[in-house]
Parts: C-alpha cells; structure tokens; sequence
C-alpha cells in the first residue's frame, strides 16, 4: 500500500457516535462480509489435499492417496472427486473400495475409472 | 496394546515406546481444560483460583518449606517442544509434563509447510520434527503412560498448516492429536501458499478440527514476531483473529475451542504493560465467547534468558489482569537456540511460580472503567473496524493481502508501504484449485460442504456408510506406515547412541537436547571489553577440552570492567556409571531413637552464627523445635545469637559444661567460612577441650570434606535438616565413647 499518515481522527467520524455494543457489532458484521465468500469458495471448489484426506479416510495410505489424487488430477477428474472416481471403479468392477482403489495404481485402470466421467482416456 | 507401564523412579523406555506401535489407538479424542479446585487447601494455604492438583509433580524450589506444596493454576500450560528428534523429545515432555506442563506442542520441521503430502517414517527435522503419523503415534502413546503418571490428561498438537493441511487433519483426527494450529492467513502470509488453496484447504481441515474435538489456535501471534514495530500492528492482529475466528466457528468449530493466540505486542524497556494491557482489554471484549491463549512475546527476545524470563513474567500479568484459557510458555533460550531441556521446564516453572503467585489477585483489584484504559481499547477497536472498512473498500480478503494491507509496519490507517502482498495466482500450489463438478462426491465423515452421497443412494447425514464407515469410525482400516527411508529413521539414531540408552544405562554423557550430544554450557566473567572477553571465552572452553564452541550470550557489565559470557561446546567423552563415587545419602537415626537416646544421656549443646554477620535463619531452622530442629529431640540449646566471635562459642561451651558446638558460618567470601572454623577448632585446643567438646559447622556454603579438613568434626551444608545433625551427635558421642 501507499504510505499514508494517520488520519484516524477524520476517518473515525462515522464510528464516534456508535456505542461500544453497537461498534463491536460492527466489527462483526464487516468480518461476516469478508468470510461468507471464502466460506462459499470452499462449498464450490476441492483441491488435491482435500481429494487426498478423503481418500485416507477411505483407507489408503498416503502413499496411495497421493498417487491416485495425481492421476485424477491429470485426467481431468478430480472435480468429481477421487472418492467418486474410486467408488464408481469399484460399483462398475463389482470390487471392495481397498481393492479398487490399488487396482487404480495401475494407469490403464485409472484410465478406465476416468473414462466413467467422461474424463481423458 | 503394551502392557508396559512408566516405573515412577526409573527413565522411560523409548525402546518400548516405539514397539508394536502399528496396533496403536488413542485412548481420547478432543481437547481437556483443566478442572478447577475452588478453596484448595495445600501445604499451610488457601488457594483462590487453582486447579486439581497432580498426582505426582516436581514442586517449586522452595515448596519443601511449605510442605512441599505444588499448586497448578487455572490456565492450561503449554510447553513447545521440538528438537528434530521426536524419541528424545519425549523424555523432555515427562520432565515438563512433571512441572506442569498439560499442552505439548510440537513444532514441525523446517519446510513442512511445503510438503504435498503427508511424510511418513520417522526422519530427523531441523528446528522441528517431521510431523508423521508413526511420530505422532509413538509420541501420543508415550503421553498416554506419563498422563497416568501425573494424574492429569496432557494435551498434544501440532500444526494443521501448509499445502497438506487436510491430509494432516485427518491424520490427526485418527491419532487423536488433541489441538492444532490451523489459519489459512499463516500460509498466506509467511508460507506463501496460494491464498485460495489455504482457504479452500482450511475448510476442510476445520471439519475435521471439529469433529475430533481439537482445540484450535490461529496463526495472528506471527504478524506480532514480524511487522517491524510489533505494537503498531494491534489493529490488524483484531482483524486476523477475527477472520479465522468467524470463518472456523462458520465451518463447525465451537466456539470454546476456538483459540485467539495473542500475544502482549511490546516489550522492556518499552512501557510494555501500559502499551499491552488497553490491547488485551480490546481483545477479551470483542471475542467474548471464544478461547485466548496467551501466548509470550518472542519478538524482542534476546539471548539473556533473565531478560527473557522477565518479559514473560510481564505478560502472564496480563493473563492474569485479563484473561487467559491457555498460558503458553516460551523458553528463555530460544533467542539463542533450539530450546534446551532445561529451559522448557524453566518455562513451566516460571508460568506456574507467577500464576500460583499472582492467584486471588482479581478479588482485590479491578481495571477502572473510565480514562486511559478504556479510551485506549475504544480506539484500537475503532482502528480495527476501519481496516475491515478498508478491507471491504478493496473487494475482499484476496484483494486486501494483494494491496499490500497485512503487516504493514503503521498503526492503521497509518500505512508505511512495508506490508507483505501476494498475488490471487501466485504461491506455492497456485492453480491446484479445482471446481467441484455437479455429480462431485465424497463418502467420508467430516467433509466441508455437500458429500453428494444420495446420488448413490447414502445417507448424506452418514456418508461414510456409503462404503461401511471410514477410518474415523473404522480405526482398522487406517493403513500404517512404518518407515520409507532407509538411511534417516529413529532405529540408526538409537543405534548411535545405544550404549547411552536409559533405562539402566552403563554410560552416560551431559545432555541439553539428544541422548548423549554432550552439549554443555558455560558461565564466564572476564574484567574486560566484549571482544576480548569472548575470545578468551572461547580460549577457555578449548583448553577445557570442549569441542563445537559457541558464544552464545555475552553481556556488558560495564564497557571495559566486565563482560559476562555464555558459551556452549561439547564434551566427546563418556562416563561410566559404575565407575563413579556416588556420595551416600545421610544416614539418619529415627525421630524414637533419637529421642530415646538423648533421654538416656542428655546432650546439651551451644550454638550461634559466627564472624561478623547477622544471618540467623539456617540456625534456627536446625535448633528450633517448631522448624523440626534438635530440640525436638530433647537436646537442650543455648543459642547464643549472631555476630557471635569464635572465643565466645568456645568459652560458652566450657561455662555451660556442652557436650557439643554448633557454629553457623554463612558468609564465605575469600573463603571466611572455613577460616572461621579452623578459628574455633584452635581456640578450643589452645583451651584444651576439644577432645571433649564435639564441632559441628554448618551453612549454605559448607561442604562436610572441607569442613573437617579445617578443624570441625563434621559441616552440613544447604538443605541440611535438625535430625541429621542430631544424628550426627549421637553418633559422634557414641564414637568417641567407644574409642576411650
């Protein structure tokens, strides 16, 4: 930011008048202005982190979590979720998700996961 | 699970630790506060605002003259321990733990942040340790055997930061790590990780915080430790807890887990108390609701660790002036090193010493509510607003961090252009932000947003039983790593230093952070400048025979009369155990014999503090029967009082008819002490009595080989008690019978 001197006193015009209460309802009000959108952008959008921890809690090693997570992300499908993109392997192949989701080690069955969302092949 | 219990005198077994950690499960998930004890009654006092006491504790120094009483204050106490050396870390939070340490935060290594991933194994760090899950795990199951130790529940956390911070959070979900740091403003600010990533990532992670209960703590303490004049940025830190405080509460977390870390911004020689407390008034108003942990300020620490200590003590005055839920301690030393041993419990003892001292304080003082005090919090709220005004007027938080607004060296809106910007697409993980696709799905517990199971026919309230549980309620299906890399793991670092392993180790060597590093450190005092004090410093350690030396510490005692030095080096050799002398402990008759044999035979005795000095309170902790001293066994005392000259002692002792002497020698500059005790042995010859008279000296100084090589029959020195030197006389009488 540009240096600028301390203009306190004319900038605080507005808040002189505000009681204590009504300035730290303010205060709160404003910061509710700053969080909803942040809040909003991580309903709409996932990342290769999160797509990662979903697949640990389904029972991969982070080994395994990154290595799928990586081969979703490069064929375009991650924006389904890994979990969906193991899930549905596994519904589609009639296998448990642990044994799915290692079959997807190999890049010819991620490829075919990938496939089942459109995804490159 | 182990079966393997911590013997109470003995050194934990690392060795068992570390075994068949892969079948490990936390005992607890979530945070514990401590529980409060209203009116506790310890030793001869009352308490006001303590907590339940612990089952097994190293009191303060001077508890044993208060019936060795150990009261634990209302705030949890942190204590951060992180060595790079996580297996050597865990003796030190027993040792901390033992001082009243409940928080054990561990600090991660260098470059975590950056890390895509999770790391697994057990590789050394640098200022930290590679948070892994085998670590955590070996590190939580310790805590479990030592929290049975104190009689408390000792939380663990580390850091849910970084580009892997949901695959962190639901590691520590599983291992039931009980607080964390997680703000996405730390990756922003000084991780430089894309600041949609962070946030979007924080979600996530602050699901998972709330589902295991984790007590969570922001990252706002940094722009403290960074901006250039930290008090100026009191209104923007108001900002930064308020942004991770509403968005994790937003998320899920509740707010009584919902920590502010805050921290008095200024420092001595600063009116720091004048400048802080307005502050830390604003703060506890406006957050009324969530959690302050308090933490110390580390932005002015230097390498004097008095200083230091100090500037602590001032800010746990605001703990106590205000509020605090969580005291964190700093250790003195981190202005010159990664902490030591000694300094994390010093920590703890100087949080639990000012906190117990302070206790009751607020029952009789009060903040006024009108003048400087109040105006000053009105206005630094009022600053915050403005900047969230601003923040608004930019377009948002992404657009805010882009101008430049956040640890800008002014007082807002004074702004001095120094501020730390990023840009929306830039940083590390820049462009890793995917949108979620309609049909997007995830079957877990804890997942931020909509999971979409009902389009496979879930339960969206239970999505995890799309597939039958996931490893938050299925711990089994977790998959345990042990290690990855052959090279760098805890089984070659315990192999180096076998021969030192504890417990019932044959060698041992000085330790301050790893199992025999031999690390030691040196005080000096040269009567000259700086630079030639530290160059004879050096000089010094390495005829010494010390190896790797450091200065750590010098200060002036004036420019050119003297310098004070601290310097560190190691030693390369090891000491045997069985080979030392160890001196045996004070053979003491019971209170019964003791009483029985002075009533048998009366001993009488005279007494008093010797040469010119006024000190009468070690004597009379000896004699006096309301301390436990020799009266109590019947030995009759003629105290003569202080000051008392040498020909008076012996004199007295002729005229009483004594059987005994006793002389307290305190003062023992130029050696005095010693001297004053040949003193009276010659007189009492030259007199001819000493075959009769027993001489017994005593006092802080005194050291019983010495003592007898200057004439006495025997010296006690410091924490001496009345029936070792009764024991000693009745002894002694018998002796010297059986020899006629």
């Amino acid at each position: 930011m540009q240096r600028r001197e301390d203009d306190f006193s004319e900038r605080r015009a507005h808040l002189q008048k505000l009681s204590d209460e009504e300035l730290k309802a303010r205060f709160w009000s404003l910061t509710q202005q700053l969080v909803d959108p942040l809040l909003e952008m991580g309903k709409e959008n996932t990342t290769p982190a999160i797509e990662r921890s979903v697949l640990l809690r389904m029972g991969f090693s982070s080994l395994e979590a990154k290595a799928i997570v990586n081969g979703c992300m490069e064929r375009g499908v991650l924006g389904h979720g890994a979990g969906n993109v193991v899930y549905r392997y596994a519904k589609q192949n009639g296998l448990e998700i642990r044994e799915a989701g290692l079959e997807l080690l190999v890049p010819e069955h991620l490829d075919e996961a990938a496939a089942l969302f459109g995804g490159a092949k | 699970m182990s079966e393997y219990r911590l013997p109470p005198d003995e050194n934990i077994d690392i060795a068992k630790i570390m075994e068949d950690l892969e079948h490990y499960r936390p005992r607890r998930r979530g945070w514990t506060w401590r529980e409060p004890a209203p009116d506790l009654h310890m030793g001869p006092f009352t308490y006001h605002d303590c907590s339940k006491p612990l089952k097994d504790g190293v009191p303060l120094p001077p508890a044993h003259n208060f019936e060795n009483a150990d009261p634990q204050p209302m705030p949890v106490i942190t204590t951060e321990i992180a060595s790079g050396r996580f297996e050597d870390d865990i003796r030190r939070m027993r040792m901390a733990a033992h001082h009243g340490a409940d928080h054990i935060m561990v600090i991660r290594t260098s470059g975590q942040s950056h890390f895509d991933g999770l790391i697994e194994g057990t590789p050394q760090g640098i200022g930290g340790v590679p948070i892994s899950r085998k670590q955590v795990r070996a590190q939580r199951k310790a805590l479990d055997l030592i929290e049975d130790e104190v009689g408390r529940p000792i939380n663990y956390h580390s850091y849910v930061s970084g580009v892997a911070g949901p695959d962190i959070a639901v590691m520590f979900a599983e291992e039931g790590v009980n607080g964390c740091h997680q703000d996405p403003q730390y990756n922003v600010i000084y991780r430089n990780i894309n600041m949609v990533r962070s946030f979007v990532d924080a979600c996530e992670s602050k699901r998972l915080i709330a589902w295991a209960g984790m007590a969570q703590i922001d990252g706002a303490h940094n722009a403290n430790a960074t901006a250039r004049d930290a008090w100026k940025v009191m209104p923007e830190l108001m900002v930064q807890h308020a942004i991770n405080a509403l968005f994790s509460f937003e998320a899920g977390v509740p707010k009584g887990n919902i920590c502010l870390s805050t921290v008095p911004p200024t420092a001595t020689p600063g009116p720091c108390v004048y400048m802080d407390l307005p502050y830390a008034v604003a703060l506890r108003r406006l957050f009324a609701g969530y959690r302050m942990r308090a933490q110390m300020n580390t932005k002015y620490i230097e390498s004097s660790t008095r200083e230091a200590t100090v500037t602590h003590v001032l800010n746990m005055l605001i703990s106590k002036l205000t509020s605090a839920d969580i005291q964190s301690t700093i250790t003195p030393d981190e202005g010159r090193n990664v902490p030591w041993h000694i300094y994390n419990i010093e920590a703890c003892d100087t949080a639990k010493q000012t906190l117990v001292g302070l206790d009751g304080l607020m029952e009789m003082v009060e903040l006024k509510s009108k003048g400087y005090l109040e105006e000053k919090a009105r206005e630094l709220t009022e600053r915050a607003v403005l900047f969230l005004e601003e923040m608004l007027e930019q377009g948002g938080y992404f657009a805010a961090v882009e101008s430049g607004m956040f640890v800008d060296s002014g007082l807002f809106p004074e702004r001095n252009g120094d501020g730390i910007a990023r840009n929306t697409d830039g940083g590390v993980g820049a462009g890793t932000v995917i949108k979620r696709e309609p049909d997007y799905m995830a079957p877990v517990t804890a997942h931020y947003g909509c999971n979409n199971v009902a389009q496979y026919g879930g339960d969206p309230a239970d999505p995890a039983a799309l597939i039958g549980g996931c490893t938050l309620e299925k711990p089994e299906k977790i998959v345990y790593i042990d290690e990855l890399d052959e090279e760098d793991n805890v089984y070659l670092r315990m192999e180096t230093v076998q021969e030192f392993a504890q417990p019932h180790a044959k060698k041992i060597r000085p330790e301050m952070e790893w199992l025999a590093d031999g690390t030691v450190l040196l005080t000096l005092c040269f009567p000259s400048e700086r630079k030639i004090a530290e160059a004879a410093a050096v000089e010094c350690a390495r005829r010494m025979g010390l190896k790797e030396i450091a200065v750590i510490s010098r200060e002036v005692l004036h420019r050119a009369e003297g310098t004070r030095i601290e310097l560190k080096g190691k030693v390369d050799f090891s000491i045997d155990v069985d080979s030392l002398t160890v001196p045996e402990e004070p053979d003491v008759m019971s209170d019964e014999e003791l009483r029985g044999a002075v009533q048998d035979r009366p001993l009488r005795i005279v007494c008093g503090t010797i040469g010119e000095d006024e000190h009468s309170v070690g004597l009379r902790e000896i004699i006096d029967i309301k301390h436990g001293g020799i009266e109590k066994y019947g030995i009759e005392v003629h105290y003569l009082g202080t000051s008392v000259p040498p020909e008076k002692l012996v004199g007295a002792a002729i005229e009483l008819n004594a059987d005994a002497m006793l002389a307290s020698v305190i003062i023992s500059h130029d050696d005095i002490h010693y001297k004053n005790i040949a003193r009276i042995d010659r007189i009492a010859r030259e007199m001819g009595v000493r075959d009769k008279l027993i001489f017994v000296a005593g006092g802080t100084q005194v050291e019983n080989e010495q003592a007898k090589k200057a004439g006495a029959d025997a010296g006690f020195g410091r924490g001496t008690h009345g029936n070792q030197v009764a024991t000693f006389l009745v002894e002694e009488r018998e002796r010297r019978e059986s020899k006629l």
